[in-house]
């Protein structure tokens, strides 16, 4: 067994980018709207039904349509808090809940109805070949997948560092009152700012598709995990999200080697619980959990 | 539980007429999915005590309704214990557990979504260990042996099984308007409003916070031993699965969170919904569910304190001086 | 849009089946219709293998109709009811109510044990037969309902004919096999199957070095790969569902795992042919042991290619589930009658043996079909040939796999 806790870290970590990817928007949205937005397991796979399409149709690879599908879905996020979530629950903590598992069932079963419940993974070249690192032969998709996101988050972060709509964001984070009393428009910058989370899950899928699959129930595969990922991280906190998400991938990659795979999962949720008790501010959060 | 407008009771008496019609239907049908109603009314109103009074949204109340339904499932399965046994044994199991967690996530200081997602982990957690351990039965779940019969509460007679949930509703709904009356509901409100004036005041709030999770674990583990004795099987997704904490918190914010009658009424209302969609697309599985979420929206929109919050509003008899229907 | 229609071909196809059953009903006033029930998940986790069935049920019904429908019966025509058991047992059960309404004289169902358990549970205060198109679990046929008749065979008999082909296989190669890993799905047939192979194995000299069970979804096989790699095993034993067992056989490959066999039970992708489709390299020589049509008959044949001109995938889900309106069907014919009370008569009396299915004249006892076996396949370039047992044989079995030129 022992000679596997390398390899089993990397891959660890491997899936853990993917987590942090998937939960990068996710604490965005978190952290400034201050909602459970239950929609994002259904827009990501979404996203994924988007990268399949355009590439059985079209065949794009699923790394080149990423110019594409992430505006693509900064729109749809935008749309969505804009359009559907901010106008119908009426400022209410437990109906924006509520409204966003609405959203994910009708979003889930449209694809459910229009595309079946058929499995669709797409057909590359690259689907099975492997990086030797450390001995450890890696996925080569995941590879692309942990480069990519430990670049990405970096990024995210120097926009709402640099950027004039950055610190607007921030500002709305922290002082929703006080930023509307400065002239800036709240509603927009919600908006704004579940579409930045929604094109995070975009380039989640576009990472994810040439080693996983799409289905109509994909969604919540990822979903708990990226929840879980969000508070370790501390909620709005982008590099918390990384780190997290690297941390739960070897948890659970350990916890499946030394516990069996069944109890694997327990290991996220058992580091959840406990942050939540001890730490509820998360790795990289300032605010006492409230 | 005085009503204050004509609304209110137009809208109970509505679903009285409604309970009492199911018995006059011929078809099978309307009973069949009004006794699962009555069920997952059950986990709502367990849901109710704490997250409707006392503002305490859980997302994970699966792990009180599980807990109680494999409590009295292991209990008859492995150790050959009469089902009236395992019964009591599922209630204490329910309360024990929300007594647990309540206890654990209070002593830290955990409220809103912070509490909403440590209750998710909590039933993610026992659903995981329940389908890896030989003791839950595993992924196989657990079967009850089928012996109709009251003796092991098991009844095959439809109009008794939907007049006993019918009778278990109602006492549960009676126990809720006794807790909203006293001292230890006004204190529960209280936290709901302004926990820290109530800590203010003088009110030990973990205590009460506690009690409060054990009550609804009670009643949480109560709906689960019913499910069980119904359909004499379970396993770890039917009963732990998060699909049973969000029929549980769905049905009280629909009907009304914090009062006695919208757990109820919500949960009939989202169940008939549900029905009468399949009815509209019949041939289309997965459409009737997004008919479903539309209406569902529409109702959070325009109904924002509930079917009871907006039945208050029609034909109002009296001031409103306090918040009871 | 080749793969997005299935659904709506479905659909369509249902809505013209209906049109085209009562349609005549209305020209010809005495031409009888007889409903039978389909309960299957089609929505939630099971959906796959739940609209698989339904499609499988209804090529069925289109045949006997198209030959003449129930002939003791004046030529009634089978009338599907399809309704939808949500992949929830307490909807599956409520389900059956739907069911007794619109007068269904049997039924078919339901996918998952689970389902299948709460769905003939609730029939039983109906006295509504539920003939099951697959229900592994043995509680099914253990509770001693009278309305319960499983078809297909259940997880005991398929690990047991799996392991005694198995032997026979392997005893054909010089026992080369002597070591075994076991990677199966934490639910009730892999956490059963996993049991009677520990206890089993050993007797064929085969040792086991591994098991590991793993839940559904599962996101990440690598470790398994590398515990199985590690193990050293000769042949693996995997019971997953396709989506697991697709990541699976990627991350095999990609650890490159030397195995002697991949020797699945129930395997969800063994004996999909959109596995064999999409992960060919991969996919060579594994072999399954499965519910599986006799390939032989004219009639499988005939759906083999109804199922390709609708544009579905032949799953073994299509198949047992055609058969059971098959076995609903004779009863009909020789029963006479859709009474319900007369339909579980005449089905517990059933020696049917022209299903299309490998099996000898049905006979139920306890509700179990003793005639019921699992046959071995084995993917072969873009096929998927049966080779075990050898009377329904459409090729010869390759064990153990040549070694791979890399």
């Amino acid at each position: 067994m022992s000679i596997l806790i390398i390899p089993a870290i990397l891959s660890g970590m491997m899936m853990g980018a993917v987590y942090a990817l998937v939960a990068l928007g996710l604490t965005l949205i978190y952290g400034v709207l201050h909602i459970i937005n239950f929609t994002h397991g259904s827009l990501l796979m979404l996203a994924l039904y988007v990268v399949y399409f355009l590439n059985f149709h079209l065949g794009l690879d699923p790394y080149w349509v990423i110019p594409f599908v992430l505006p693509l879905f900064f729109v749809v996020g935008y749309c969505l808090q804009r359009g559907l979530i901010a106008p119908m629950s009426g400022g209410s903590e437990q109906n924006v809940l509520l409204i966003t598992l609405a959203i994910s069932l009708m979003i889930d079963n449209l694809a459910l109805y229009f595309w079946t419940s058929n499995t669709r993974s797409v057909d590359i070249a690259y689907a099975y070949d492997t990086v030797e690192i450390f001995g450890a032969l890696l996925p080569f998709g995941r590879v692309v997948a942990f480069v990519v996101a430990l670049a990405a988050a970096p990024l995210v972060w120097a926009f709402m560092a640099f950027t004039r709509t950055g610190s607007a964001i921030r500002a709305v984070a922290i002082e929703k009152r006080g930023a509307e009393l400065v002239g800036i428009d709240v509603n927009h910058t919600y908006a704004i700012c579940f579409g930045i989370g929604t094109a995070c899950v975009a380039l989640a899928a576009c990472l994810l598709l040439p080693t996983f699959y799409v289905t109509p129930q994909v969604g919540y595969t990822f979903v708990l995990v990226a929840f879980t990922t969000v508070v370790l991280g501390g909620m709005g906190s982008l590099p918390g999200a990384l780190l997290a998400g690297l941390l739960l991938g070897i948890i659970e990659s350990l916890c499946g080697l030394f516990l069996g795979e069944s109890l694997g999962q327990i290991g996220i949720f058992l580091a959840f619980i406990l942050i939540l008790f001890f730490k509820p501010s998360g790795l990289f959060g300032k605010r006492a959990g409230a | 539980m005085r009503f204050q407008s004509l609304g209110q009771y137009g809208l109970v008496l509505f679903a009285l007429v409604y309970l009492a019609g199911v018995y006059f239907v011929s078809s099978p049908v309307w009973m069949g999915f009004t006794i699962n109603a009555l069920i997952v009314a059950l986990a709502a109103l367990s849901w109710n005590i704490t997250g409707g009074f006392g503002g305490l949204s859980s997302f994970g109340h699966a792990a009180l309704y599980g807990t109680g339904a494999y409590a009295s499932a292991i209990l008859q399965v492995k150790y050959g214990f009469n089902a009236w046994i395992g019964f009591g044994a599922g209630i204490a199991a329910g309360a024990a557990m929300g007594a647990l967690i309540g206890g654990l996530a209070f002593r830290y200081g955990l409220k809103g979504s912070y509490f909403a997602l440590v209750t998710l982990a909590f039933a993610e957690v026992l659903r995981i260990c329940a389908s890896s351990f030989e003791w839950t039965g595993g992924g196989s779940g657990l079967q009850l042996k089928l012996m109709p019969g009251i003796a092991q509460l098991q009844i095959v007679d439809r109009p008794w099984v939907y007049t006993g949930l019918l009778v278990v509703v109602a006492v549960v709904m009676l126990l809720t308007a006794l807790i909203q009356k006293s001292r230890f509901g006004a204190y529960l409100i209280a936290i709901r409003e302004n926990e820290d004036a109530a800590e203010a005041l003088g009110i030990n709030t973990y205590q009460i916070k506690v009690q409060a999770m054990a009550i609804s674990g009670a009643f949480g583990g109560l709906a689960g031993v019913l499910y069980l004795q119904l359909w004499l099987f379970i396993d770890s997704t039917v009963v732990y699965g998060s699909a049973v904490s969000v029929e549980a918190l769905i049905g009280p914010i629909i009907g009304g969170a914090g009062t006695v009658w919208g757990p109820l009424l919500g949960t009939l209302g989202l169940h008939l919904l549900g029905e009468g969609t399949k009815h509209l697309l019949p041939n289309s599985p997965g459409l009737n569910f997004v008919l479903y979420a539309v209406v569902l929206i529409c109702a959070l929109r325009f109904l924002p304190q509930g079917l009871v919050g907006f039945a208050a509003r029609i034909g109002v008899l009296r001031k409103k001086d306090q918040d009871d229907a | 849009m080749k793969n997005t229609f299935n659904r709506r071909t479905l659909l369509q196809g249902s809505g013209a089946l209906a049109l085209g059953v009562s349609a005549p009903s209305v020209l010809r006033a005495q031409t009888p219709i007889v409903k039978v029930g389909v309960l299957e998940p089609l929505t939630g986790n099971l959906a796959y293998n739940g609209t698989q069935c339904a499609a499988g049920a209804k090529f069925a019904a289109e045949t006997i109709n198209a030959a003449g429908g129930i002939k003791s019966m004046g030529g009634a025509k089978i009338e599907l009811v399809i309704v939808d058991a949500q992949s929830r047992p307490e909807v599956a059960a409520s389900a059956v109510d739907t069911l007794v309404e619109a007068n269904v004289c049997a039924f078919t169902g339901a996918t998952a044990s689970a389902l299948g358990l709460a769905s003939s549970q609730a029939a039983a205060k109906y006295n509504l037969a539920q003939v099951f198109s697959i229900g592994t679990a043995e509680t099914v046929v253990s509770r001693g309902l009278p309305n319960v008749f499983r078809f297909t065979p259940g997880v005991n008999k398929c690990t047991s004919i799996a392991l005694e082909n198995l032997k026979l296989l392997n005893q054909g190669a010089g026992n080369v096999v002597k070591t075994a890993a076991i990677v199966h799905e934490d639910g009730p047939f892999g956490s059963n199957m996993a049991k009677i192979l520990t206890e089993e194995l050993p007797k064929q000299g085969i040792q086991i070095v591994e098991t590991i069970p793993h839940p559904t979804p599962h996101r990440d096989f690598s470790n398994i790969a590398l515990r199985v790699k590690a193990s050293k095993a000769d042949i693996l034993i995997p019971s997953n569902y396709i989506n697991e067992y697709t990541l699976m056989a990627r991350a095999l490959n990609q650890q490159r795992v030397e195995l002697k066999a991949i020797y699945s039970i129930l395997g969800g992708a063994a004996s999909n042919i959109k596995f064999v489709r999409e992960n060919n390299d991969v996919a060579q020589y594994v072999m399954d042991c499965n519910h599986w049509y006799d390939p032989t008959k004219a009639e499988s044949k005939a759906l083999a290619a109804k199922v390709a001109a609708a544009g579905l995938d032949l799953t073994y889900d299509v198949m047992v589930s055609y058969a059971t309106i098959q076995v609903i069907a004779d009863a009909l014919e020789r029963g006479a009658s859709a009474d319900r009370q007369k339909m579980i008569a005449s089905l517990a009396a059933s020696t049917f043996d022209k299903s299309i299915m490998p099996y000898g004249p049905t006979k139920f006892v306890n509700g179990d079909n003793t005639s019921a076996q699992p046959v071995n396949t084995q993917i072969r370039g873009d096929k998927i040939e049966l080779v075990f047992p050898k009377q329904y044989a459409s090729a010869e079995a390759v064990f153990p796999m040549p070694v791979k030129k890399n």
